[in-house]
């Protein structure tokens, strides 16, 4: 088997973490610039795989197998496909970012740091590229850990609390998984002779129809729907994410919670149609409320970064209405969102982190003002609020847009409440900018604050050159999933339909 | 009339590896009484060639090839004795690389300690080659004897002497359970040799007094596994007895009882399979629940241990319960990571001092990832092994053994088993959360410097990462193992 590109890809950050390893520790600033070396590397890899990707192509691309464990019917296969071309991107791009942010905020074990950093992202690439059941486990469960250290060492004062609720929530969920996983291959076995973990070979198997595609379908949606997380799974999330470190909340929002709403793309749908269509009310529902009562959670917090976290349970909620609305522009529109949240969420951690490294507090009441004091920051500030509330031209309108045109086709009462959800964004993002911005500086310490330094413009820049960019031009990444979104909802209705006639 | 009486046939070759190993054992006594009398540090090197030479003489006879049946079929020498012996040779010599520093640190240093360790490892071979309940009952008492005196080698602490008397006592007691069993079993098929048992068994149809020596026999074996609700003394012997004999209890004799127990009711009493797999469903279950729930309450990391081993023993009859050749196999593969892991784990506990006593609380811990952060690696490695983190061993061997309880249609089961390695998973992570996120309080932990110690976690940690890399080789050797079971 030669190497790959997407071999290369998923293991740089891990060879590279192994590197590092060699690097002895008190050269901290070697570790921090190789890490980010490291990650900007990754990065600068993972292009060719969107300029060589052929968008009007629902196939698996870059595709790769290797033997792995034949006699199990374990294999290493790995590809891309429109589903996952923007999530390997969106990680590769938000890493070297995160490590950035934490240039000063991190002094302490910098070493365990960039090190555990850099296996996390082999770990969430290797998420989203397993096209082998078992591989996509390993994967799945091995990056546990590192998100673990971060959240438990690096973080905060509840840090301890927040780290083990974090591990233990997932942990439940994916052993569930595991139990399906283990049902599916032998179900799968026993009906057609060959024992295999292979995704696309599963998912064109017709999963009989009944109350064993159904408990599998819970299964797999529990371990998804915890990571997502839907209500009402999220407790974990607002602890997690003020807990983490500025870098670790940024990842976490970023990418992490894009593996759930990834798991129901791709799992949950092709593999249990029957069971998608079944449950579909149950879980449109659910995104439905998370909207709504994540939104509502957020206008009420006084800590910045609880605001923000609680923002995601709103946002993450119209990914899953997205998904479950089973249509075309509801999935596009879902799969938008999430790289929409991802950027847009994760710049407004970075940017609470980089006003809270300079006053160690998050809490709205203590700003005010800043306008006057760090104009360039309340700018960007402005416009990545903006982005997060959904206003049309940049990137947060066209996943939302999308998303409730597929929710109308199918529920239009359940989307009109979805809709408040928008509303209820403005109310409460707008609302923490104007006491955190505007008015006057209502605290002396506020007046000795500086603007961005150029780092930390490196760090925002990127991100809102893509805000802007599928705000204004979403064809452009629209383009790269329609056909495999297309050719997922025939699968998940000839399926469906196959199972019926029977 | 002269009885039939014929001379068996005495082939040597087929003992080979136990040979050695007791032989060194032996060995290691004489040269105990010879100077130098002051040092018995020589003595672990001779005890550790023994046991290497009997991995070699393992592998030997493995490229040979070709099973051996010796002294009336009393000991058997297939893939699967062989496979055993490789498991509990490689565990006795790790445990003896990690005695060596240990026992001059502590005091216990001792020429009977070399040799009882090699007379317990001779022991659990034997046992994984016996073909007759004779042979099984011999061994095993061969083995607890040498590690009931073991136990109690601290002799001036308290707690090592409670651990010796206890287990000894419970020991004799669940002992003779397991000999009315086979004294039962011989008296409805009139033999005590598996084949035969077997053959007569299915002769006869199910005779309620074969039942009855079925569950004496799953008494006995029940107390050497530390299966629920034989596990009392399990947390007093593990915390008692010295590190490194605690990691061969947990190990060796563990992989030694499972050897026999699998062969007994897989040959012997393969007729009762139905009822003695109803039997260990519940055992299974109430063994890994009982063994994590009680495990979240320890703050010394020996009894966390302890209770963590019984957990596993509930995941390893999973497999029993599933039965066929994937099952056994299963068992076999999660004997082999389980023992590397372990030992590992409690290798890391020998080698850590604080205040001049062996560190076993939790707390003892914290803040270790700071100074020794290599070290603070391994125990964390082989922790995430024990929870069943990718892509470590600990991992794939659970996959193997919930694989074919899925298969087996043990759906329920698996569910209760992988909630509770989710529960397990606290009290594992609560190590690492002491040794990463927490800073040490009062005196430090220090770590005794030891070579060969360093040199047996490294070994354990290799293996740990290429049983959870590469795990198709082993799990296929394991299944091999087990197919001449299930002719």
């Amino acid at each position: 088997m030669k190497l790959g590109l997407l071999t290369v890809v998923t293991f740089l950050p891990a060879l590279g973490a192994v590197a590092l390893a060699l690097v002895p520790r008190r050269l901290d600033q070697v570790q921090r610039l190789g890490a980010l070396v490291v990650s900007l590397v990754t990065f600068a890899v993972s292009i060719p795989l969107w300029t060589g990707f052929d968008g009007d192509s629902a196939e698996v691309q870059f595709e790769e197998l290797g033997r792995w464990m034949p006699s199990l019917g374990v294999s290493y296969h790995i590809g891309v496909d429109g589903i996952s071309l923007l999530l390997v991107l969106l990680t590769t791009f938000l890493m070297p970012l995160a490590l950035a942010s934490a240039w000063h905020a991190i002094e302490d074990r910098t070493k365990e740091f960039v090190i555990t950093m850099l296996l996390l992202e082999t770990g969430m690439l290797g998420v989203f590229v397993s096209l082998d059941l078992f591989l996509f486990f390993v994967f799945w469960e091995a990056m546990l850990i590192p998100m673990y250290l971060i959240i438990g060492v690096w973080g905060g004062a509840n840090r301890i609390y927040a780290a083990v609720k974090f591990v233990l929530y997932t942990m439940v969920g994916s052993a569930l998984m595991l139990v399906a996983i283990l049902a599916l291959y032998y179900q799968h076995g026993a009906a057609t002779g060959a024992y295999t973990f292979d995704v696309p070979t599963l998912a064109r198997w017709v999963v009989p129809p009944g109350l064993g595609q159904n408990l599998m379908f819970l299964a797999f949606a529990l371990a998804f729907a915890i990571k997502v997380p839907l209500f009402p799974f999220h407790t974990w999330l607002p602890d997690a994410h003020v807990e983490a470190p500025t870098a670790g909340s940024v990842i976490l929002a970023g990418v992490l919670l894009k593996m759930g709403t990834y798991g129901f793309l791709r799992f949950c749908l092709p593999f249990f149609p029957d069971a998608t269509y079944t449950f579909a009310p149950l879980i449109f529902a659910l995104a439905v409320i998370g909207i709504v009562y994540g939104a509502w959670v957020s206008t009420v917090q006084p800590d910045l970064k609880k605001l923000v976290a609680y923002s995601s349970v709103s946002h993450l909620g119209f990914v899953m209405l997205g998904l479950f609305t089973l249509n075309q522009q509801g999935l596009v529109g879902g799969l938008i969102q999430m790289i929409n949240h991802g950027l847009s969420t994760g710049a407004l951690f970075l940017m609470v982190g980089m006003i809270y490294e300079r006053r160690h507090t998050r809490l709205i009441a203590d700003f005010g003002g800043l306008w006057k004091v760090v104009p360039a920051f309340s700018v960007l500030f402005l416009v990545v609020v903006l982005s997060s509330l959904g206003l049309p031209g940049l990137n947060g309108f066209v996943g939302e847009f999308l998303v409730l045109v597929g929710a109308f086709q199918v529920n239009g009462w359940l989307a009109a409440v979805a809709t408040t959800g928008i509303i209820f964004a403005a109310v409460y993002l707008l609302w923490m900018y104007q006491r955190v911005v505007f008015g006057e500086v209502t605290h002396e310490e506020n007046r000795r604050l500086t603007d961005l330094s150029p780092r930390e413009w490196a760090v925002l820049v990127p991100v809102l050159l893509f805000i802007v960019w599928i705000g204004v031009y979403p064809a452009a990444f629209t383009g790269k999933t329609e056909a495999t979104i297309a050719a997922l909802l025939a699968q998940v209705e000839s399926k469906a339909s196959v199972a019926l006639a029977r | 009339m002269t009885p039939d009486f014929p001379i068996p046939v005495v082939s040597f070759s087929v003992l080979l590896p136990a040979l050695v190993v007791l032989g060194t054992g032996a060995l290691v006594l004489v040269l105990d009484v010879l100077p130098p009398r002051d040092s018995k540090a020589h003595l672990g090197g001779v005890a550790l060639a023994g046991a290497l030479a009997a991995l070699l003489a393992t592998v030997w006879l493995w490229l040979r090839g070709g099973d051996g049946r010796a002294f009336r079929d009393m000991v058997l020498l297939d893939g699967y004795a062989l496979f055993f012996d490789v498991v509990i040779c490689y565990a006795a010599a790790l445990i003896l690389m990690l005695s060596m520093d240990y026992l001059g640190r502590t005091g216990g240093e001792s020429g009977e300690y070399y040799a009882l360790v090699l007379f317990a490892t001779g022991g659990m071979m034997l046992m994984a080659s016996a073909g007759d309940l004779i042979v099984v009952f011999l061994s095993l008492e061969l083995m607890s004897l040498s590690l009931y005196v073991l136990a109690g080698l601290f002799k001036t602490r308290l707690s090592s002497g409670e651990a010796s008397m206890k287990y000894f006592l419970l020991g004799a007691f669940a002992t003779s359970f397991l000999l009315y069993g086979i004294a039962l079993i011989y008296g409805v098929t009139g033999s005590t040799n598996l084949d035969r048992i077997a053959a007569s068994a299915a002769a006869k149809g199910g005779d309620p007094l074969l039942l009855i020596g079925l569950a004496l026999l799953l008494v006995g074996f029940g107390f050497k596994i530390s299966s629920v609700p034989f596990h009392m003394w399990v947390p007093d012997v593990y915390e008692g007895a010295p590190t490194t004999i605690t990691a061969l209890i947990a190990t060796g004799s563990k992989a030694a009882a499972f050897a026999a127990l699998i062969r007994v009711l897989v040959v012997a009493l393969r007729g009762a399979q139905p009822d003695w797999s109803a039997l260990l469903w519940g055992v299974a279950a109430l063994t890994m629940t009982v063994g994590n729930v009680v495990a979240l309450a320890q703050s010394n990391l020996k009894r966390m241990l302890a209770y963590s081993s019984i957990a596993h023993v509930g995941y390893m009859l999973m497999g029993l319960v599933a039965g066929g050749a994937q099952g056994a196999g299963a068992v076999l593969f999660y004997l082999l990571a389980y023992t590397f892991t372990t030992i590992g784990a409690f290798g890391v506990i020998a080698l850590c001092v604080r205040a001049g006593e062996e560190a076993v609380e939790v707390g003892d811990y914290a803040g270790l990832a700071r100074r020794h952060p290599v070290l603070a690696a391994t125990l964390a490695l082989f922790l995430l092994s024990l929870i069943g983190i990718p892509p470590l061993a600990g991992f794939v061997a659970k996959f193997y053994v919930f694989g074919s309880a899925v298969r087996a249609g043990y759906v329920w089961l698996t569910v209760i088993a992988v909630l509770n390695s989710a529960i397990a998973a606290y009290y594992y992570l609560r190590v690492i959360v002491f040794m990463y996120m927490r800073d040490p309080e009062g005196e430090r932990l220090a770590v005794a410097p030891s070579l060969a110690g360093g040199l047996a976690l490294a070994i354990a940690l290799f293996g740990i990462v290429l049983l959870g890399v590469i795990p198709a080789p082993f799990a296929d050797l394991a299944q091999a193992a087990v197919a001449p079971l299930l002719r």
